[in-house]
C-alpha cells in the first residue's frame, strides 16, 4: 500500500454532511481511489455532532483507521472532539466561524462562508466550497467533483448545478493561490479503474433481493434497516415488486407470511426492537413451513438502546426466538458484495427448506461504503420448489401440505392452484393441515420439521479462512467485522506473527466436523465480536462443540478498527 | 356447480347448540350462491373458537396467530388477488387482540370480507370478559362485573369509512347468508359483525335475549352511503337491535393502488431480473 488517507468530516446535524461526505467519497471513487467510508450519527434530524469518514487508498480496503489526516470541521465540536485523533495530519477550517489556534502549521484556514457569499451570494453554498478546498489541497483535478455535483443536483436544476460548481471551484482556486503545494498528502492520481462499485451494506441488500426474486416486502421503519426498505420501494415498479409499510412489526411479518403462503417471494427488514415484536410470527413460520427472509439490522439493545450506532448484540436471542423449536437458518453477510449474493441466497434455502432465514447485518456494515468489484447477477439462481400445475394434474393421491417424507421437505403448491386445497395451522396438526394434538402424530411431526434443519446442516458451507490455514492464532470474526479483522492479519504478517482469520457467513446451523477440522492445528483462537458477552463463542461450544481460548469485545456502539483489535490482542497476550 | 357438501361436513370442537353452526352454515352457502369453488376460496384465521372455522370448511386455509387474521389475509390478497378471501375471527381476536390491524386494515381497503364472530365473551380460554362483553357482566376475572366500555364495532367501522359494514345474527340463518353474499361480492373491506349467543359462557346474550331484540332494517329510504344516518343507526342497541347492511361506501381498493396487480395476479409474474445489472449500473 503506497497511499493511505483517512478523511474525516465533522458537524452537526442538518449542516449537510452528508451530502458533503457522499460527494467526496464519489469523486474519490472516480478519481480512481479505492474507499471506504463509515458514518457516525446521533439519533436526531437536527444538531448533534456527527462524522463522516473517507478512506482512501490504492489497494481495496475495508475498515476505518482511527488517526485522522484531514480533518475537514464544519463545527467547533469536530475540533473539540477530533483534533487528538490527528497524530501527524491537518485541519481545513473556516477560522472566521470556528474557534481554532490559527498560528499551527497544521491548520489550513479557508473562509468558506464568505467565499459562497461572495461567490454565490448564499452561504449554504459553503459545503461545496469545502469540498474544493479538499480537492485542492490533495492536489487533484477538479473536473471529476464537477461531474459529481452535476450528478448530485441533477433533480434541482441547472442554476443550483452550475453554483454549487461555482463554489467548490471557487474553494479549490483559494487553495491552489494561498497553498500552492497544496497540503502534505497531496496524492498523485492513481489513473483510472473503470467497473468498481461504490455501494453500502443496506443498498447492496435491497440489490440482492430484487436479484434474488423479492416480490413483496412488508416493514415498519426503523433505524438502521430503514435503507432496504427505502432502497427496494425506490426501484419496485420496475421488478414488478410490492413494498408496504405495515401498521406495525407484528403485522409486517405476518403479512410476508400470507403472501409466501400463497406463493410469492417474501421478506421482512427490521432492526431488533421490531424483531422483538415478530417473534410469535417467527413461530407460525417455524410451524407452517412458511418460507420467510428476515432482514435484521443490529444496532445496540436493550429496548431502544443506542438507535443510530452499531454491535452483534442479538445473535443469541435471533437463535432462540419464538416458543418451542423449529428450525431456522442464519446468514451475516462481512461486505456489500455478501449482503447482495448472500440475500439472493436467503431466498433459495427459505424456498428450499420452507423455514425462516435471516440475514444478520448491522449499522456498521448498513451504513459503510465499500468500493467492490461489479456484483455478477449470472452467478444469481433463483429456485423455486414448487409443485406445478402439471404435477398436480398426474399425482395420485390427495394434496397433503404436511406429507412425512424421509428429508422433512414436504412438497409445496400455493393455494388457487386447481385440484389441491392447502391449509395450514398454527396448532399442531396432520399432513393435512388439520389441528390434531394426538402423541404420536406431534412427535413425527416435530421430527419432520427439526430433519430440515440437519439437512442444511450438511448443506451450508464452511467458514472461510483468511491467511494461512495453519496458523498458530485464528481471529474468528462473524458478519461486519471481516474488513478490520482481514486488516489485522495482514499488518501481523508484516510484523512476522503467525496468524489467520476464520470468518463466518454462514452461522446457523454449523456444519460441525468442517468446522471443527478448520482450527485442528490451532493454538489459540480468539472470537472478536461487537457485544459484551461473546454470543458467536457461545454458539460455537453449543452447535459445533467447539471452545474458544479468547475474546476481544467492544459494545461502545462503535465498530472495531484495527488498531483497537491488535491493542487488545496485545493486551491479553495472545500475540 | 358448486354444491354444499364441495365444502366438506366436518367434526366440530364446537358445543352443541353454537351459535357457530349457524355462520359456518351461512358461509357455506354463500360461496355456494356465488358459485366459487373451493380452489378460489382463502380462508385466513386467528385464533379462538371462531377461528377453527377454517378446519371445517373444505377450502385452502390459513389459521394463524391470536389476533391476526388481517395480516396475512391481506398478503395472501396481494400475492394472489384472483382468490376470495376471507378472514373468520371473533370479538376478542379482531376488535382486542388484534384491533391495531383492524384500523389500519380499513385504511388500507383490501377486497377481504371479515366475519366477526361477536359473542360478547371469551370461549376458548372459558368465560372472560371480550371487548364487546355488556357493562355490569359478571365473570370469573371480571368479579365485580365489567367496568370497561364495550366497544361499538359497527360505529368504529363507520367512522373509519370502512367500505362495507353490516350486522348479522347466527340465529337468521339466511338473512346472514345474503349479507356474507352481498359482503363477498362488494369490492372492498367489507366487515359482517355476526351476533352469536355462547351458549356456554354468555348467560346475558342467549338466542332468546337476541331474538326478542333483532330485527331486520327494511327502510326503503335508508340510503348506504350516507355516513352520518350510519353512524347513528349503529348506536341503535338495547331493546332493539337493528340487522343488516348499515353503510357501503365504493372506493379504490388496496389491489386497485397497485399498478403492478392490473396484469394478473403478483404470484404469476416472474420477477424482471434482468433490470438487476441496471441497477449495478448505477453504482458504478
Amino acid at each position: 500500500m503506497n497511499l493511505d488517507l483517512n478523511i474525516k468530516i465533522g458537524g452537526a446535524a442538518g449542516q449537510g454532511l452528508q451530502t458533503t461526505g457522499m460527494a467526496l467519497a464519489k469523486t474519490l471513487k472516480k478519481s480512481g481511489f479505492h474507499v471506504f467510508a463509515t458514518q457516525y450519527y446521533l439519533s436526531r434530524v437536527r444538531g448533534g455532532h456527527n462524522t463522516f469518514n473517507i478512506r482512501i487508498s490504492d489497494i481495496p480496503v475495508s475498515a476505518m483507521t482511527e488517526d485522522v489526516d484531514l480533518l475537514l470541521a464544519l463545527d467547533e465540536a469536530t475540533i473539540d472532539q477530533h483534533l487528538d485523533e490527528i497524530n501527524d495530519g491537518v485541519v481545513l477550517v473556516d477560522a472566521d466561524a470556528i474557534k481554532v489556534n490559527n498560528s499551527s502549521e497544521s491548520i489550513f484556514h479557508v473562509p468558506m462562508l464568505k467565499i459562497a457569499k461572495d461567490v454565490c451570494g448564499d452561504k449554504i453554498y459553503s459545503n461545496s466550497v469545502s469540498m474544493g478546498a479538499v480537492i485542492g489541497l490533495l492536489c487533484l483535478d477538479i473536473s471529476d467533483l464537477e461531474e459529481i455535483l452535476k450528478l448530485s443536483f441533477k433533480k434541482k436544476g441547472e442554476e443550483i448545478i452550475q453554483k454549487n460548481i461555482k463554489a467548490a471551484k471557487a474553494g479549490y482556486d483559494y487553495v491552489k493561490e494561498n497553498y500552492p503545494g497544496g497540503c502534505k498528502f497531496a496524492v498523485d492520481d492513481p489513473g483510472k479503474k473503470e467497473n468498481l462499485m461504490l455501494i453500502n451494506g443496506n443498498q447492496a441488500v435491497g440489490l440482492g433481493a430484487l436479484a434474488g426474486g423479492l416480490q413483496f416486502l412488508a416493514a415498519y421503519p426503523m433505524t438502521p434497516s430503514t435503507g432496504v426498505m427505502t432502497y427496494v420501494a425506490a426501484n419496485a415498479d420496475k421488478f414488478n415488486t410490492v413494498v408496504e409499510q405495515a401498521e406495525d412489526e407484528i403485522a409486517a411479518l405476518n403479512m410476508v407470511l400470507g403472501a409466501s403462503f400463497t406463493g410469492v417471494r417474501s421478506m421482512v427488514t427490521t432492526s431488533g426492537g421490531g424483531f422483538a415484536l415478530m417473534t410469535e410470527a417467527l413461530g407460525l413460520a417455524g410451524i407452517t413451513e412458511t418460507p420467510a427472509v428476515i432482514f435484521l439490522c443490529q444496532r445496540p439493545g436493550p429496548a431502544t438502546g443506542l438507535p443510530t450506532m452499531t454491535e452483534q448484540g442479538d445473535l443469541q436471542f435471533v437463535l432462540t426466538a419464538a416458543q418451542g423449536e423449529f428450525p431456522r437458518c442464519i446468514l451475516a453477510p462481512g461486505t456489500p458484495e455478501e449482503c447482495f449474493y448472500m440475500t439472493a441466497e436467503a431466498f433459495n434455502i427459505a424456498d428450499k427448506y420452507q423455514i425462516p432465514v435471516f440475514v444478520m447485518s448491522d449499522q456498521y456494515l448498513a451504513d459503510s461504503l465499500f468500493t467492490l468489484p461489479r456484483f455478477d447477477s449470472s452467478k444469481i439462481t433463483i429456485e423455486r420448489h414448487l409443485l406445478s400445475d402439471q404435477d398436480l394434474r398426474t399425482k395420485k393421491e390427495e394434496y397433503k401440505r404436511y406429507k412425512l417424507t424421509p428429508m422433512g421437505i414436504s412438497p409445496r403448491a400455493l393455494p388457487g392452484q386447481e385440484g389441491v386445497l392447502v391449509l395450514a395451522d398454527s396448532d399442531e396438526h396432520d399432513e393435512y393441515g388439520h389441528i390434531c394434538e394426538d402423541a404420536i402424530n406431534r412427535i413425527k411431526m416435530n421430527d419432520k420439521r427439526m430433519k430440515k434443519l440437519e439437512v442444511l446442516r450438511e448443506e451450508m458451507p464452511v467458514a472461510k479462512v483468511y491467511g494461512k490455514p495453519d496458523a498458530n492464532v485464528s481471529l474468528i470474526g462473524w458478519g461486519s467485522t471481516y474488513g478490520p479483522l482481514a486488516e489485522v492479519v495482514d499488518i501481523l504478517k508484516g510484523e512476522g506473527k503467525s496468524v489467520n482469520m476464520v470468518h463466518f457467513t454462514h452461522i446457523h446451523p454449523l456444519p460441525v466436523e468442517a468446522t471443527k477440522k478448520l482450527f485442528s492445528k490451532t493454538k489459540k483462537t480468539v472470537c472478536v465480536e461487537n457485544n459484551s458477552t461473546g454470543q458467536f463463542a457461545r454458539h460455537l461450544k453449543l452447535d459445533a462443540d467447539l471452545s474458544i481460548t479468547d475474546t476481544v469485545l467492544r459494545y461502545d456502539g462503535k465498530p472495531f478498527s484495527p488498531e483497537f483489535i491488535i491493542a487488545a490482542l496485545k493486551e491479553k497476550e495472545v500475540i | 356447480m358448486v354444491n354444499i357438501e364441495d365444502y366438506g361436513d366436518f367434526e366440530t370442537a364446537w358445543c352443541p347448540g353454537c351459535g357457530n353452526f349457524g355462520i359456518l352454515k351461512s358461509i357455506k352457502q354463500a360461496l355456494v350462491n356465488l358459485g366459487r369453488s373451493p380452489h378460489q376460496v382463502f380462508v385466513a384465521s386467528g385464533i379462538g373458537q371462531s377461528s377453527k372455522t377454517p378446519h371445517y370448511l373444505k377450502c385452502n386455509g390459513f389459521n394463524g396467530l391470536h389476533g391476526r387474521s388481517l395480516p396475512p389475509a391481506t398478503g395472501a390478497k396481494v400475492a394472489n388477488h384472483e382468490l376470495t378471501v376471507i378472514a373468520v375471527t371473533g370479538d376478542g381476536d379482531c376488535y382486542g387482540e388484534g384491533g391495531n390491524h383492524f384500523l389500519h386494515t380499513v385504511r388500507r381497503n383490501p377486497d377481504i370480507t371479515m366475519i366477526v364472530h361477536d359473542n360478547q365473551i371469551y370461549g376458548l380460554t372459558k368465560g372472560q370478559a371480550s371487548p364487546t362483553s355488556e357493562i355490569g357482566m359478571k365473570t370469573k376475572v371480571q368479579t365485580h362485573g365489567v367496568f370497561n366500555m364495550p366497544l361499538n364495532p359497527l360505529s368504529m367501522a363507520i367512522s373509519l369509512d370502512c367500505s362495507f359494514v353490516a350486522r348479522g345474527y347466527a340465529g337468521k340463518v339466511s338473512h346472514l347468508t345474503s349479507l356474507i353474499e352481498k359482503a363477498i361480492q362488494h369490492k372492498g373491506l367489507s366487515l359482517v359483525d355476526v351476533l352469536q349467543p355462547c351458549v356456554s359462557f354468555n348467560k346475558l346474550n342467549t338466542f332468546k335475549w337476541y331474538s326478542e331484540r333483532v330485527y331486520e332494517m327494511d327502510d326503503p329510504g335508508y340510503e348506504l352511503n350516507d355516513c352520518v344516518k350510519a353512524f347513528d343507526k349503529s348506536m341503535e342497541w338495547g331493546e332493539k337491535i337493528p340487522l343488516g347492511v348499515f353503510y357501503v361506501n365504493e372506493k379504490p381498493t388496496f389491489e386497485d393502488n397497485l399498478d403492478v396487480l392490473a396484469s394478473g395476479p403478483l404470484y404469476k409474474k416472474s420477477p424482471s431480473t434482468e433490470k438487476v445489472d441496471e441497477l449495478i449500473d448505477g453504482f458504478v
